[in-house]
């Protein structure tokens, strides 16, 4: 037998076969298909991550500015009595100082120009004062927040200005002009239109509706009386004017020169007609302006956001009500959960028999784990709240019914840690003659920590994030000021408290939502940094 | 570091040492199993096991894998007791006691018989808190000489005291095979037991480190009964007095280690030590 015959020995595959060659072509072809399915998937993961992030970044990160005004106030010493400075006339103060700083508002204005500055304005000073007593009898400059409309403005968030016309205004319009309606008529931008000059309205002086069926005319399926905006205030007066002219026209119809409204004539200019932005008026934006052109605004970091609680009034709105009563709640959370899960896994797994009941319960635990979380809410209102009669929107609470969510993670995640440590420790151990509970407590336990805390971590982690549960024992309190924040009082955590400022109207709520969305995150990766370095801190080898 | 020019390299192949003037069976054994039968769960794994241990002297335990040995030798400590589905029929006494009566503590009895595993097992902690773990938790040391004192002549006894003096603090984990293995002999000998048992203590060793254990196992039956485990005749032949043979669950023959590979009186046996099966 040659070496020939002992590689490819009779009725063996040809490995240099065509078909063997296509074979491995396919394999190949498999294999990166394989793979770009992969790499596709996870780009797409990871794609859409970042358009979440991104556009959370873009929303949220005007709220972790504040626009603020350097207001030089004078802290007349006849306002501020120096023995009580917390009852001082601080609102005539900030008058005073506004009046200072932008000269020449008329009297019935500057009640509206004041609305530039915070509604908080006259507290913030009176706290500085009280602070700082010395400085009553002088002149401070005070950084004060905008109020939120105009804090948006410098923001660019909203514009001084708005269009005049929607798009269906234009369009009506840019028919006329394709119908050659549109003219120049004594110097006006004017609509030609077909009148019939009706003898009962020209006696009842009724020139109005007149002018509004001849336009009607055009239009005949628009329902839409904003479409008679189109006609300038004295366009019926133009029928009129006909009539006096020559009278023999009533009962007839003829055309007839309407002249059309300002934002009309601007957009027959070709100019795109506005207006200004409903949210402020004329006064409070040469004020605006004044600020402007003397340099007085700046956008520092809002530390509010963090160390204010909540409020109605965005820019005084922050988060450390919700960060408070999220602490609390993750407290008890952890309080609770932590040491009974550890119990529980440690009994399951080293020392419970192997029976029925056991295996019942080791199932019931995993189902609980797959629990939608509203459901626990709902229990917690029908036991903790409804039985036990503990209190509304309690962080007692709150953590209750987030350990009852987190314990199923809990035990599990424990129970594989133990089952993780290698059986030749407890033998070990055993060996030189270790009760169960010394092997578990001196070897087993400290081994299985880093995955314990792991475990534990991460279901804080999703309990931070929980809503639903928090929402059913009202956990969503509106709390301003975080001084009487205990176990046992009303609060709000952060998941709650998105949900609140993602229902409210203000338009500074809305970066808020981003902002604090983008904090309930951070909170999130910081806990699980902490689970990574605890991991990486504890690990040990054998 | 592990370098004693003592040390055989090459272990003979020749059972030359065996105990001729072994003080075996004189006098009452060490341990005594009688009829000794053990099931997990429906499938029984020792049929009758009649077998004596004495003090001062090396009992091997050999066999084809899966025939027992290392079963039998899990219930000289109870450590079969942890095993939920296993269960023991029969009577194992240590000094004439009953080890499986009620009234013995599983966990004083392994302090009075020590265990070695196959794997070496060393915690995961320091070289010091491997030695003194047991003292500890059996409270035979309080101060801290004591302890010293109690880490420093267990690891004499182990023969690694010269290598790890200087570095007590260190993670037993990260010393060498052979070197934890002897820790985890030193830990087992911390507690002064009566009886060692060895899990075929060298089958994860190369062969300088066996021959160190070896040497060590000759050393500690001056004042220990130790019972071996071992894939290896030759190691059994080395270091044991008496040999018994295990086939099938089944204790087929014990007797001198000398006569068991010269002149066994079982043709299983004759075999097994010839080579031609297991």
């Amino acid at each position: 037998m040659s070496d020939a015959q002992v590689l490819t020995p009779a009725g063996t595959i040809d490995w240099n076969s065509d078909k063997a060659q296509r074979r491995v072509r396919r394999r190949y072809a498999a294999d990166r298909r394989l793979q770009a399915y992969g790499i596709i998937a996870i780009a797409l993961a990871v794609g859409l991550l970042g358009v979440l992030v991104a556009s959370l970044v873009r929303t949220g990160f005007p709220a972790f500015l504040q626009t603020k005004v350097d207001l030089p106030i004078h802290v007349d010493a006849s306002k501020v009595d120096a023995e009580d400075p917390a009852s001082g006339n601080y609102r005539g103060l900030i008058k005073a100082a506004l009046n200072k700083a932008i000269p020449d508002v008329p009297k019935d204005q500057q009640r509206s120009v004041r609305k530039i500055l915070t509604s908080h304005a006259a507290y913030i000073l009176r706290d500085y004062v009280v602070d700082h007593p010395d400085s009553i009898g002088k002149t401070i400059t005070l950084p004060i927040a905008l109020s939120d409309p105009f804090d948006q403005l410098y923001k660019g968030v909203i514009p001084k200005h708005m269009d005049a016309l929607n798009w269906v205004q234009e369009e009506w319009f840019e028919r006329l002009q394709n119908r050659n309606v549109v003219v120049e008529h004594d110097g006006r931008t004017s609509l030609k239109l077909d009148v019939y000059v009706d003898p009962a309205a020209v006696e009842d002086g009724d020139y109005v509706d007149l002018a509004r069926n001849s336009l009607q005319a055009y239009f005949p399926r628009v329902r839409d009386s904003s479409l008679f905006e189109m006609l300038a205030p004295d366009a019926p007066a133009a029928i009129e004017k006909a009539v006096a002219e020559d009278p023999a026209i009533v009962g007839k119809t003829v055309q007839i020169y309407f002249p059309v409204s300002e934002h009309y004539a601007t957009l027959a200019a070709g100019e795109e007609p506005t207006i200004l932005n409903p949210r402020f008026n004329e006064a409070q934006l040469a004020a605006y302006d004044v600020f402007v052109d003397k340099g007085m605004l700046r956008t520092p970091f809002n530390w509010e956001l963090f160390f204010n609680a909540d409020s109605r009034f965005p820019e005084r709105a922050g988060l450390a009500g919700a960060i408070t009563g999220s602490f609390y709640a993750l407290l008890v959370c952890f309080m609770l959960s932590f040491p009974i899960g550890i119990a529980a896994a440690v009994y399951l797994e080293e020392f419970a028999p192997k029976n029925r009941l056991t295996d019942l319960i080791e199932v019931n635990i995993n189902n609980l784990a797959a629990v939608p979380s509203v459901v626990f809410g709902l229990l917690g209102l029908a036991v903790f709240l409804g039985f036990f009669g503990l209190p509304r929107s309690a962080p007692l609470v709150g953590g209750m019914v987030l350990s009852l969510m987190t314990l199923p993670t809990i035990i599990i995640t424990t129970r594989a840690a133990l089952k993780a440590v290698p059986p030749s420790i407890r033998e070990a151990a055993l060996g030189v003659g270790a009760s169960k509970h010394q092997v578990m407590l001196h070897h087993v336990l400290p081994l299985a920590l880093p995955g314990i805390l792991t475990g534990t971590i991460i279901g804080m982690a999703q309990a931070l994030g929980e809503t639903a549960p928090l929402l059913l024992i009202g956990m969503n309190a509106f709390i301003p000021s975080v001084e009487n924040m205990g176990l046992l009082e009303p609060a709000t955590s952060l998941p709650t408290q998105i949900f609140s400022w993602a229902d409210s109207p203000e338009r500074g709520f809305v970066s808020r939502t981003s902002a604090a969305i983008l904090v309930l995150l951070g909170f999130l990766v910081i806990m699980n940094l902490v689970a990574i370095t605890l991991r990486q801190m504890f690990q040990r080898k054998w | 570091m592990e370098e004693r020019p003592s040390i055989q390299v090459e272990a003979p192949a020749v059972p030359e040492k065996t105990g001729g003037e072994a003080p075996a069976e004189q006098g009452d054994p060490k341990m005594k199993a009688a009829d000794v039968n053990l099931w997990y769960g429906e499938k029984q794994a020792l049929f009758d096991v009649n077998l004596e241990m004495f003090d001062k002297s090396v009992t091997a335990l050999i066999g084809p894998s899966g025939c027992g040995k290392s079963t039998f030798l899990r219930c000289l400590d109870r450590m079969n007791d942890v095993i939920d589905i296993c269960r023991v029929q029969g009577d194992i006494r240590l000094d004439g006691e009953d080890i499986y009566a009620p009234r013995v503590d599983p966990v004083q009895l392994r302090a009075r018989v020590g265990m070695v595993f196959q794997k070496p097992n060393p915690f995961p902690k320091s070289i010091f808190e491997n030695v003194a773990y047991g003292p500890r938790i059996h409270g035979t040391c309080r101060t801290k000489a004591e302890f010293e004192e109690v880490v420093e002549g267990s690891l004499t006894r182990a023969g690694l005291w010269e290598e790890v003096k200087d570095r007590l603090d260190e993670p037993g984990t990260g010393l060498s095979g052979g070197q934890q293995q002897r820790l985890c002999i030193a830990r087992a000998i911390s507690v002064n037991p009566e009886v060692l048992l060895m899990d075929e203590p060298c089958s994860a060793l190369d062969p300088i480190a066996t021959a160190k254990i070896e040497t060590l196992m000759d050393e500690l039956k001056e004042n220990l009964c130790i019972v071996i485990v071992t894939h290896s005749m030759q190691q059994a032949a080395r270091v044991s007095q008496r040999t018994a043979f295990f086939h099938l669950g089944k204790l087929v023959e014990v007797d001198q280690t000398s006569k068991i590979f010269t002149n066994p009186a079982d043709q299983r046996t004759q075999d097994y030590v010839t080579g031609r099966f297991g």
